[in-house]
């Protein structure tokens, strides 16, 4: 399988081991993402735990979704016709340089060098702020989140928290540090407080919005049977953007489409109680194509598959693509809370990052080779989403996919065919444990703490010796077989 | 369900090699149960270490083997719901995968009559008190497979709870994975044992003499840490509790 898309911020990632073995070390980061996740972990428990019907609820999201995928062509071809109808034009892109010329090219014509952002991950993942900077074009996160993490030069860590691996005084710092770089700075007494780091915020982006001409946004639903887009957010600066300037530019994954109005019924249901813990978000924003002297006049939809149509190809893979960016399975995750985001080398993190990347991106390199292995499969993750992705399912799939285009002949495919070997047959297998007990007797009944080959185990983790005696050896003494002599 | 009812051991490669006890106190539970245990000694791996690590042709091997061994039996029981887990969520899937329709068929018929030990005792021989006799004190460890794939839910905590003598504290954060994962705790060691390390502190802090589980291998893990800090907490698999009597104890 190609490399889809080059990510050049990602490029040369290591893999999810490596980059995790280093994050541990990040103490801070822990104690951070341990807080974070766990708060919201709680919060979600509760309003999901108060929806006496949120089995059938998921089942429905996971349907409405299947439904689209199974008939995407039609479902985007009405979605298309119907914005056009309302005065939008669409444009379609193939991959994340198609799309980022398309959008680079929008915002010249309006001769703008600035444009205001709504929180997007279609927009991260296509790396569309790096390309409008190269070209000159300064793009502002205006979500606050977003916001710490551009001023603070860093990477998102988290799809709905990108920020959560800061804490209150690195953000304070960071906006102290940074915002009179780039517009009003931080009052000079600021503290660590959320109120006061807020309206640091609300008054360094405000003179953003006032003065944008154009804005750029995903969307989290686009409704087929209307030509309506929806943004679901938080803290009012999706509805600015959205409101304000004379232009809106929305990037939108093909994989976005719902059939009808109706189905947002589901998903506003699913979303935010999966996502923010909340039973409802404060802003929802809809817009339908453009209305005169009302809104943006030049609105535009860039509908962006960049490796969706070959995730779209695998029957079991598919499903993947019912994602709502929730982020339930990044905040029930165990690997996620102790790893942390950076270490999955993707804008999308966590479990379904997990599933994700290397679907969409292929498993070429290093990280999205490694990504499948990232998950104990313990489960956590399908049980929390709002879809009902098997996510762990989808893991051994990947991984299957993984070994399948490996060579075969790694030390670990090596032990594994020798294993095979050894369980095709239970003469092998008893003939293998008389030699592990053999060699137990002439140990001695011991602990070990260190052996060869073992060392991942054994850096931390005592083992015990063989046992003297194997299972099938006292059944043989004490029960004895019908047929077989016994070993 | 006949008075005797015969029962086919899954000992499960794992515990038959590595930790005998669990297997052994099946046996010594389910006959004192009235069982009739049989082993049949064809036995060897359900598959799910290769399954799970991307070796699906190497897994399908030994669904075949499963089903085939097991075929002849009305009632399979094993002491690990990850197992079970494996052989109830992943053999099917695994032949429909090699287009092998004789085996999804085969594979799906016993893997209907497979059970996880708990599951056993409460939803077939319909007990909860199994006159198991243990007076120590014991935390109780989920295990993410008998949880979220078989879904137990507290049916081992029912058996638990009826045990004389046992004081039986609740495990904070109990159903949070303790990081084993099959070869995960290897491929990812290091993410493995900071998941376990908290594992372990949950479990210091209920000030328990023994953990107990439902799944060896995840007690080796925690066991592994446990020992390496020696904190003073012994393993032990949920049969040898339930195996344990004032004549006999564990």
């Amino acid at each position: 399988m190609t490399l889809q898309t080059t990510s050049p911020i990602f490029l040369g990632m290591p893999s999810f081991q490596k980059a995790a073995k280093d994050a541990l070390r990040n103490t801070q980061q822990r104690r951070n993402l341990a807080h974070a996740t766990s708060t919201i972990r709680a919060k979600r428990a509760a309003v999901v735990g108060e929806v006496d019907r949120w089995e059938e609820l998921r089942v429905a999201g996971a349907d409405a979704k299947d439904e689209v995928l199974h008939h995407l062509p039609h479902y985007l071809e009405q979605l298309e016709a119907n914005l056009v109808a309302n005065g939008a034009t669409v444009h379609w892109a193939r991959d994340a340089d198609e799309a980022n010329r398309i959008v680079l090219d929008l915002v010249r014509a309006t001769g703008s060098d600035e444009v205001v952002k709504v929180k997007s991950m279609a927009t991260q993942e296509i790396e569309l702020n790096e390309r409008l900077e190269e070209a000159g074009i300064h793009a502002w996160e205006t979500d606050l989140a977003e916001l710490i993490v551009q001023l603070g030069h860093d990477r998102p860590s988290h799809i709905l928290v990108p920020a959560i691996h800061r804490n209150r005084a690195e953000i304070r710092e960071i906006f102290r540090r940074e915002m009179g770089g780039v517009g009003r700075p931080a009052p000079d007494d600021l503290t660590d407080e959320p109120a006061r780091l807020a309206e640091a915020a609300r008054a360094h982006l405000r003179e953003k919005f006032l003065r944008a001409r154009v804005a750029i946004s995903g969307a989290n639903f686009a409704i087929a049977d209307t030509g309506t887009l929806v943004v679901v957010e938080s803290e009012g600066n999706g509805r600015m953007c959205l409101t304000l300037p004379e232009t809106l530019i929305s990037v939108v994954g093909v994989e976005k489409v719902l059939p009808t109005f109706a189905d947002l019924g589901t998903f506003l249901q699913l979303l935010p109680r999966s996502s923010t813990g909340e039973r409802m978000n404060p802003y929802t924003s809809m817009w339908t194509g453009v209305r005169e002297g009302d809104g943006p006049q030049d609105v535009h939809v860039v509908l962006l598959d960049n490796g969706r149509s070959h995730v779209l190809a695998d029957d079991l893979g598919r499903q993947a693509l019912r994602c709502i960016r929730c982020s339930a399975c990044l905040n029930v995750c165990p690997v996620y809370e102790r790893a942390g985001g950076h270490a999955y080398g993707s804008v999308y993190p966590g479990p379904i990052g997990a599933v994700l990347n290397p679907q969409l991106r292929g498993t070429g390199s290093d990280v999205d080779k490694s990504l499948p292995y990232a998950s104990s499969l313990c489960g956590a993750c399908f049980e929390a989403c709002p879809v009902r992705i098997d996510i762990p399912s989808l893991l051994v799939h990947l991984r299957t996919q993984v070994v399948d285009e490996a060579s075969g002949r790694s030390p670990e495919a090596l032990s594994m065919k020798a294993a095979a070997w050894m369980f095709a047959d239970h003469r092998r297998l008893e003939a293998a444990q008389r030699g592990a007990t053999l060699g137990s007797r002439l140990l001695g009944d011991r602990t070990v703490r260190s052996l060869p080959g073992l060392g991942a185990w054994t850096q931390a983790r005592d083992v015990p010796s063989p046992p003297p005696e194997t299972f099938r050896q006292w059944w043989a003494r004490t029960h004895g077989y019908d047929v077989e002599e016994a070993p | 369900m006949s008075d005797t009812p015969t029962v086919a051991l899954f000992a499960t490669c794992f515990n038959d090699t590595m930790w005998p006890d669990a297997p052994r106190a099946t046996v010594t539970l389910l006959e004192r149960l009235g069982c009739r245990v049989v082993f049949p000694r064809e036995q060897t791996c359900c598959g799910q270490m290769f399954t799970n690590t991307g070796y699906a042709d190497e897994g399908t091997a030994l669904v075949r083997r499963f089903a085939q061994v097991f075929d002849p039996f009305e009632y399979v029981v094993a002491p690990s719901g990850s197992c079970v887990g494996s052989v109830r969520e992943q053999h099917a899937a695994l032949a429909r995968r090699a287009g092998d329709a004789g085996l999804e068929r085969a594979a799906e018929d016993v893997a209907g009559r497979t059970y996880e030990l708990s599951e056993f005792l409460v939803d077939v021989l319909g007990v909860t008190d199994v006159g198991a006799h243990f007076p120590h004190r014991v935390t109780y460890h989920p295990t993410c497979h008998s949880l979220r794939m078989l879904h137990v839910a507290d049916k081992p905590l029912q058996l638990l709870r009826a045990v004389r003598g046992i004081d039986l504290v609740e495990l904070p954060a109990a159903e949070e994975c303790c990081g084993f994962g099959g070869t995960f705790a290897m491929k990812n060691a290091d993410v493995s044992i900071a998941m376990g390390s908290d594992k372990a502190r949950h479990v210091r802090e209920t000030g328990a003499e023994v953990l107990v589980a439902g799944d060896r291998s995840c007690l080796a893990h925690i066991g592994g840490i446990l020992g390496r800090q020696r904190a003073g907490v012994r393993t032990m698999h949920l049969a040898e509790v339930l195996a344990s009597t004032e004549e006999d104890p564990a």
